[in-house]
């Protein structure tokens, strides 16, 4: 079983590595991979916060904008050319993010749960103001610009993929050690009960917090990353709810707190969101169906596909290990008995 | 020599007294019993103790030290674990890993993966001791009021605390079970562990324990032998007249 599951996500790596050079015909279908892979990282991280200890934060735009703000200045404070330099800048703005995170991140957790996630909400609104008016360092609603690479149409899209599909590979092995540590029990401890679980020893404030930063940290990645891709930085469009909102969705749609979970998705989510812009932009109409899509998986799988599929699972196996010893019972006595019943009906 | 001793603590609620000077002592070694009507005060005393709740006024000592301020955390690891009225378990954590959440932690081995062999065959070793070894991968929450009730006890046993606090240990639990409750409590005491133990069942408390002290009012107002107790008058009175 093992075994199997190893070579299932080795085959699953070697699809995503080979998918833009041998699978993906148009670059609008690679801008759309970017865009996942992208992602895929940022809500991996999220959900290394928000999802192992139930807290909600829908303001990790901060750290979006406060990564991807990083990554636009020193690009033009260090003269840095477009290429693979600014890709190293990466980290560097994930530290960034982080730095604001332990201040804001001390404050917010003072209050619990759904006070939390209203607090993160006003965060989010107040780095949104204050990217429009410092002005001498966002340049407002003018917006930045960040150095383009030089590669070709063909091939511009490859080097984002695969620097995204690192990160995601990054995100997802912290998440992995986290969600196997002594560390991570406590974390989701504190989400089924955070006051008992204090009373246990496990020193929640600290295990939030530090939950908290690492989040922070691959969330400012994904807005460095992707103001790069883009070229263009603008206070609404990085400090944005619609960040936050994707974010959340992803998680809950493919099912909060599992690490494949909010990978799936990422992976559902944009494309789709890609596709029904191109399809739908010009009407809003896009925003409809979105919405649409949002309500049918609440009602049809209100837990996250993961999570029910996995129940799902495991309802079936035990039915059937259930039949399994019923027949062997009704084989020895009762076998008559049952058929007799059965016809009498 | 005295465990626990609780010095003249007061706690109010805005304009509600919970706790007015009330003192207690539990001796090493002992099952020590905490009655009391409803209302009287029982709970507070035990989330004071616990540090749940902070104190007004007053002194708690464990062993000699004071932990009158001491958070939840602190209060654990020093040596005192609790359960609760109304059992909380990690609803979505599996039995087993229940258990692992109590297990003390370092800072240095916090990234490392949870349950080494050796903490493995502890924890396992009592939820055979409660009777849940076949249930250890299921998920708390599926459990039934009396498996979360030994749960509960049971992973609070994983810290090997020197006090245990029981709230309510037979509440809702059926005959049978209460029974098995009690050896197995008289079991850890003979190993050298000490009990305070809320409990309405007087059968149960007074069949259990050698010391009961009786609370009215967030005050303690009796304290000696089950029959000491149980013909005090002021005792009577607070059960019966009031």
């Amino acid at each position: 079983m093992k075994r199997v599951k190893i070579l299932v996500l080795l085959a699953l790596l070697l699809i995503a590595i080979v998918f833009p050079v041998l699978i993906s015909p148009t670059t609008a279908v690679n801008d759309m991979a970017v865009y996942t892979m992208i992602y895929a990282m940022g809500v991996t991280g999220w959900n290394i916060f928000s999802g192992y200890t139930g807290y909600i934060s829908i303001g990790h735009a901060v750290y979006f904008g406060i990564g991807a703000y990083t990554m636009a200045l020193t690009c033009q404070a260090w003269n840095v050319p477009g290429g693979y330099l600014p890709f190293l800048l990466l980290p560097l703005a994930g530290l960034v993010a982080c730095a604001f995170a332990v201040p804001l991140g001390f404050l917010a957790l003072r209050v619990r749960r759904y006070a939390f996630s209203v607090t993160t909400i006003a965060l989010m609104f107040i780095f949104q103001l204050l990217g429009y008016n410092l002005r001498g360092i966002t340049n407002g609603s003018l917006g930045l610009y960040l150095p383009q690479p030089s590669w070709s149409s063909g091939v511009y899209d490859l080097p984002f993929y695969y620097v995204g599909l690192a990160l995601l590979l990054l995100a997802i092995g912290v998440s992995w050690r986290v969600r196997h540590s002594k560390y991570g029990l406590g974390l989701l401890a504190i989400r089924d009960d955070e006051d008992r679980a204090f009373g246990l020893g496990v020193k929640t404030a600290a295990y939030k917090l530090s939950a908290y930063v690492i989040s922070a940290f691959f969330v400012g990645m994904t807005g460095a990353l992707f103001v790069y891709f883009l070229g263009t930085i603008f206070p609404q469009f990085v400090f944005d709810p619609i960040v936050d909102v994707n974010l959340t969705t992803m998680a809950f749609l493919g099912g909060l707190g599992t690490i494949s979970g909010p990978i799936l998705g990422a992976l559902i989510v944009t494309p789709l969101q890609q596709w029904l812009l191109l399809q739908f932009g010009g009407s809003s109409l896009n925003l409809i169906l979105f919405g649409s899509f949002l309500l049918v998986i609440l009602l049809l799988l209100p837990q996250g596909i993961v999570p029910s599929v996995q129940e799902r699972w495991a309802s079936w196996r035990a039915h059937r290990l259930e039949l399994a010893r019923v027949k062997s019972l009704n084989g020895t006595k009762n076998q008559p008995a049952l058929v007799e019943k059965r016809e009498g009906r | 020599m005295s465990l626990l001793e609780v010095q003249q603590v007061s706690k109010a609620f805005g304009g509600i007294q919970a706790l007015t000077s009330c003192s207690l002592s539990v001796e090493k070694g002992s099952i020590t019993g905490l009655i009391g009507p409803n209302g009287s005060g029982k709970t507070t005393l035990f989330n004071v103790i616990t540090g749940y709740d902070s104190v007004d006024a007053g002194d708690i000592r464990l062993g000699g030290n004071d932990i009158t301020r001491a958070k939840p955390d602190r209060v654990f690891s020093m040596g005192i674990g609790r359960t609760f009225q109304l059992t909380r378990v990690f609803q979505r954590l599996t039995v087993l890993e229940n258990m692992h959440v109590a297990l003390p932690r370092k800072v240095r081995g916090l990234l490392l993966h949870w349950g080494s062999p050796h903490e493995q065959t502890r924890a396992l070793e009592l939820l055979d001791f409660v009777g849940l070894t076949k249930l250890k991968d299921q998920p708390a929450g599926t459990l039934s009021y009396g498996q979360k009730k030994l749960l509960e006890f049971a992973i609070i046993l994983v810290a090997e605390p020197k006090l245990i606090l029981l709230d309510e240990p037979a509440g809702g639990v059926n005959p049978t079970m209460i029974n098995e409750l009690g050896s197995r409590i008289r079991a850890l005491n003979e190993k050298g562990i000490t009990f305070l133990v809320v409990e309405h069942n007087m059968e149960f408390v007074m069949g259990l324990c050698k010391t009961v002290n009786v609370l009215h009012r967030g005050t303690t107002i009796a304290s000696g032998s089950p029959d000491e107790v149980r013909l005090n008058p002021a005792v009577l009175d607070a059960y019966l007249g009031a």
